[in-house]
C-alpha cells in the first residue's frame, strides 16, 4: 500500500467531512439546532446516521475476526440487528417517542425520561449514568481509531490520538447534531458500498455463493482441537447448545448487543430529529438495508476468510493472523481485494470509528451540560450550547484519559459494559415511559438505579470477562468471580440485570401512585 | 441450503433476508404515511424556536 496515495485519499476524505461540519455549524442557531439537529433531518441522513453510530470499527473488525474464529453463527446478531434494532425500535419505540419527546419539550434521552416523569432527579441521574459509563466506550472506539492510524500511516500513537480526537471533536463541537450526522450520513455510506463490494467479490472470488459455503461445511474437520472443546462445530454451523462457545454466542453477543441497542440513548436521540413519523417510516427502509448489509456482510465474509486462506496457504484465517482476532479481516483485505479497494476500506473503517465517536462525545456532552449542570444549578442560566459545549470537552478529555490509564484489558471490555449497564438500567423504564401508563415516578427511579445496581454488581463480581480485568472480586474475596458454576461467569450481566430492573419496575408501580392524568394526556397527546 | 447443513445458520440467514424484506415493505407502504398534519405540533415547534430565541437574548 503506497502511504502517499492512502495520504492523499485520506486529505480528500477530511476535507469533505471538513464541509460537512462547517455546514452543520452554519445551520446551527439554537439549543434545538445543537442537540436535535432542528428536528428536520432527511430520513436518509437519520437512519444512515443511526446506522453509522450503531456500527463501529471494532463491530466489522471485531465482530468480522469473531466470525473468522467461530464462523456463521453471528447471522443471528444480523437479524436481532435489523429486527429489533431497526423494525421494533423505528416503527414501536421511535415513532412514539418523536411524538411523546415533542409533547414533553425534551432534547436528549435523559430529558425525556425526566420530563416524562416529572423528575430532574431522574434526569440528573440518568445524565451522569450516561455521562459516567460512556467514556470507557468511546475509549475503546477511540484507541481502537489510534491504534489503526498508527499502524497504517506508521506514526507516534499520541500524535494519532490527538490528530484522531482533535479533528472529531472540530466538528462536533462547532456543528452540534448537525454536524454529527451530516458527516455520519457520508460515512455510512462509505461503510456500505466497501461492505457490499466485499462480500460480493469474496464470494466471485470463491466460486459462488453455494460453492463457497459448501466448501467451507466441508471444512469442518479442521476446526482445531481447543475451539472443538469450547463447541465450535464448524463454520458454516451453529455452536454446540450448551456449550461455553454458546452461551457467549446467545447471551453476551446475540441478546447482549442485539436487545441492548433499544436503550442506546444516543440512538434514541436521533428519534426526536426527524419532523415526522413520515420520515421514521421511510427511515425503516434504509436503516434495514443499511444494517442487513453492514452487519450480515461482514460476518458472512468472516467465515468465509477461512476458505480463501486456506485455498491460498492451507491455514485457517486465525493461523494467518498469527491469533489475533483483531487482525484476521485486514489480512484478508490486503491479499484477497485489489489495492484500489483497500484504500476506501481504510476509509470505512476510519469512517466507522469516526461516526461511531462523534456520536459518544456529543451524547457526553448534552449528558453534562444539558441534563446535569443545567439541572444541578436550576437558579443561574447557562447557555445551553456553551455548556454543552464545555461536556463535549470533558468527555473527550476523560475518554483519552481512561484510553491511556487503564490497563487494555478493561478498555476492550468497554463496550459491554456501556451496552450492559444501559439495558439494564434504562430499557425497562424506556418502555414502560411508552407503553405503560401505571408507571410511577418512584418505580421509574427505582428501576434506573437497581438496573444500574446489579449490572454493575454483575460485572465486577459474576462475569468473568469484566470481574476479572477489574480485579475488585479478587481484592475483596481472593478469587476472579463469585460465580463458579457454569455457565454464570460466561452469563452476560444483562440476563441477570435487567430482570431485577423489570421487576423492580412493576413491584414499586403498582405499590406506589400512578402519573396523574392530567400529565399524561400530556404526555401521549396524539398517540394513539 | 446454498451449502449450509446446519438448519440454525440457514434459518438465521433466512430471517435476516424476511427481517429486511419486512422493514422494505413497510418503508414502502408507509412512503407518505405519518406527515404531521396537527397544526398543534407545528405551532408548538414555533414557540421552542421562540422560547429558545428568548433565552439566548436573555443570557
Amino acid at each position: 500500500m503506497n502511504t502517499f496515495t492512502l495520504g492523499f485519499v485520506v486529505v480528500i476524505y477530511l476535507l469533505v467531512i471538513g464541509y460537512l461540519g462547517y455546514k452543520g455549524y452554519k445551520t446551527t442557531k439554537s439549543a434545538k439546532d445543537y442537540l436535535l439537529a432542528g428536528r428536520e433531518i432527511h430520513p436518509f441522513v437519520m437512519a444512515m446516521s443511526y446506522g453509522a453510530t450503531f456500527i463501529s470499527t471494532s463491530a466489522i473488525i471485531g465482530f468480522g475476526g469473531v466470525a473468522g474464529v467461530y464462523g456463521m453463527g453471528l447471522i443471528w446478531l444480523t437479524v436481532l440487528n435489523i429486527f429489533v434494532g431497526v423494525f421494533i425500535a423505528f416503527i414501536f419505540f421511535g415513532r412514539i417517542t418523536r411524538k411523546m419527546g415533542h409533547n414533553l419539550d425534551a432534547h436528549t434521552f435523559p430529558e425525556f425520561l425526566g420530563n416524562r416523569f416529572q423528575s430532574k432527579k431522574i434526569q440528573i441521574i440518568s445524565g451522569a449514568v450516561i455521562f459516567i459509563a460512556m467514556p470507557l466506550y468511546a475509549a475503546v472506539v477511540l484507541i481502537g481509531g489510534a491504534r489503526f492510524i498508527e499502524s497504517i500511516f506508521e506514526i507516534d500513537f499520541s500524535i494519532a490520538l490527538t490528530f484522531f480526537s482533535l479533528i472529531i471533536a472540530a466538528y462536533v463541537i462547532a456543528g452540534g447534531l448537525k454536524g454529527v450526522m451530516y458527516t455520519d450520513a457520508l460515512q455510512g455510506t462509505i461503510m456500505f458500498l466497501s461492505l457490499f463490494f466485499l462480500l460480493i467479490v469474496s464470494y466471485i472470488k470463491l466460486g459462488g455463493v453455494s460453492a463457497a459455503h459448501e466448501a467451507l461445511t466441508n471444512m469442518a474437520n479442521l476446526v482445531p482441537e481447543s475451539l472443538q472443546a469450547k463447541g465450535h462445530e464448524g463454520w458454516t454451523a451453529f455452536p454446540k447448545m450448551n456449550s461455553a462457545w454458546w452461551w457467549v454466542l446467545v447471551t453476551n453477543i446475540i441478546l447482549g448487543v442485539g436487545i441492548g441497542v433499544l436503550a442506546q440513548p444516543q440512538l434514541v436521540v436521533r428519534f426526536m430529529t426527524v419532523k415526522s413519523n413520515r420520515e421514521l417510516n421511510r427511515a425503516v427502509l434504509i436503516g434495514g438495508v443499511f444494517i442487513f448489509v453492514a452487519t450480515g456482510f461482514i460476518f458472512t465474509v468472516g467465515g468465509l476468510t477461512n476458505l480463501f486462506f486456506y485455498n491460498e496457504s492451507g491455514q485457517l484465517a486465525i493461523q494467518v493472523a498469527k491469533g489475533n482476532v483483531d487482525l484476521i479481516i485486514p489480512e484478508y483485505i490486503n491479499a484477497a481485494m485489489p489495492e484500489w479497494f483497500v484504500y476506501l476500506f481504510m476509509l470505512a473503517l476510519l469512517s466507522a470509528g469516526m461516526s461511531t465517536l462523534s456520536s459518544q462525545f456529543h451524547a457526553m456532552g448534552t449528558s453534562l451540560g444539558r441534563d446535569f449542570f443545567e439541572n444541578v444549578f436550576p437558579n443561574k442560566k447557562f447557555d445551553t450550547m456553551f455548556v454543552t459545549r464545555i461536556g463535549i470537552i470533558v468527555g473527550i478529555a476523560i475518554s483519552i484519559l481512561i484510553g491511556y490509564q487503564l490497563p487494555g484489558s478493561i478498555v476492550a471490555r468497554g463496550t459491554a459494559i456501556f451496552f450492559g449497564v444501559c439495558a439494564a438500567a434504562f430499557l425497562p423504564v424506556y418502555f414502560a415511559s411508552l407503553y405503560w401508563k401505571r408507571v410511577s415516578k418512584t418505580a421509574a427511579m427505582w428501576s434506573i438505579l437497581s438496573g444500574l445496581l446489579a449490572s454493575v454488581f454483575a460485572l465486577a463480581f459474576m462475569h468473568v470477562k469484566e470481574s476479572e480485568p477489574l480485579g475488585i472480586c479478587q481484592a475483596i474475596f481472593g478469587q476472579p468471580t463469585l460465580a463458579t458454576k457454569f455457565p454464570w461467569m460466561i452469563m452476560d450481566p444483562i440476563i441477570i440485570a435487567m430482570p431485577i430492573s423489570i421487576i423492580v419496575l412493576v413491584a414499586v408501580s403498582l405499590a406506589t401512585p400512578k402519573t396523574s392524568d392530567e400529565h399524561l394526556a400530556k404526555c401521549f397527546k396524539g398517540i394513539n | 441450503m446454498l451449502g449450509i447443513n446446519d438448519p440454525v445458520i440457514y434459518i438465521g440467514y433466512l430471517l435476516a433476508v424476511l427481517s429486511l424484506v419486512a422493514c422494505i415493505v413497510y418503508g414502502i407502504k408507509n412512503w407518505n404515511k405519518g406527515m404531521e398534519t396537527n397544526t398543534e405540533e407545528i405551532q408548538k415547534d414555533l414557540d421552542w424556536e421562540e422560547k429558545d430565541e428568548q433565552m439566548q437574548s436573555e443570557i
